[in-house]
């Protein structure tokens, strides 16, 4: 994957300094980025299944990699990291993630204004032309974007 | 009510009721987001293990089934504090085929919700 050097904000820096929590917890981690989009990493591990009888993983761990996929492209496209709020989220799960692979989520900003920030992303398993879910979304800055 | 894999990671119990369960996730560091706040993914994890459990029982009463996610939509009202979480689904409609799914997740009050979703299932009977 091509690196971009991001102006101000680096979202490798961010998962290997400081990161913990829920994402952290699931193992997501950086993947590749541009100037107003990410993408990350979820590994698959078998205490993330929603179905036990399937071994398909739950929605959940999804839903977390694309709302941080598409917040980390918010700071990419602002080129500086600032505190922000999902608002929104919508997730069309677009069929079962295969059990055993890992999902990459893609997450796009593609129109910020002083308050609110808007998104729209994918996750595929493998093959980005056979998608997993697609999702669209908005954040909201708590001290404004500028 | 056994719970998967997932739940057990985001650390829920369950509260029977009628006609739904309440989801109980306690405020811990494997679901933080920013912190002091809970990580948005967890609550929306948390709100999608409600809907199920809901429609699940909801199911049940009419000879079971199969669930499969078609979509999923949150509102995030207030920031997760650093308490209890609680939520439960409301199944709007069961149809034949779709079933249509509300939840929300509150940690003071019901009517003060942090978080709300709405979901829509396929149903293989």
């Amino acid at each position: 994957m091509t690196e971009t050097p991001a102006r101000g904000f680096d979202p490798q820096l961010l998962f290997t300094t400081r990161f913990g929590g829920h994402g952290g917890r699931l193992g997501i981690v950086h993947h590749a980025h541009g100037d107003d989009w990410a993408e990350l990493a979820l590994p698959y591990k078998p205490d993330m299944i929603g179905d036990p009888a399937s071994g398909v993983l739950a929605s959940g761990p999804i839903l977390t990699l694309m709302d941080m996929a598409t917040a980390v492209g918010v700071w990419l496209k602002l080129g500086a990291f600032r505190a922000h709020a999902t608002l929104d989220l919508r997730i069309d799960y677009l069929r079962p993630a295969r059990p055993g692979q890992a999902v990459i989520g893609r997450g796009e900003c593609y129109r910020i204004t002083r308050s609110i920030a808007f998104v729209r992303g994918q996750a595929h398993d493998g093959d980005p032309a056979d998608p997993v879910a697609n999702v669209a979304g908005t954040f909201m800055a708590t001290e404004g974007y500028w | 009510m056994s719970i998967p894999p997932y739940a057990e990671l985001l650390g829920l119990s369950v509260e029977p009721g009628e006609p739904a369960p309440t989801l109980v996730m306690p405020f811990a560091a494997d679901v933080v987001g920013r912190p002091g706040f809970l990580h948005g993914g967890a609550i929306g994890g948390l709100l999608e293990m409600a809907a199920v459990a809901a429609l699940r029982q909801a199911l049940e009463a009419e000879g079971g089934g199969r669930v499969k996610p078609i979509n999923l939509t949150v509102d995030y009202m207030r920031g997760g504090r650093d308490k209890e979480t609680r939520a439960r689904g409301t199944v709007t409609r069961l149809g034949k085929r779709v079933a249509n799914v509300d939840a929300i997740a509150w940690q003071d009050e019901p009517d003060r919700p942090i978080a709300r979703a709405h979901l829509n299932y396929l149903i293989v009977r």
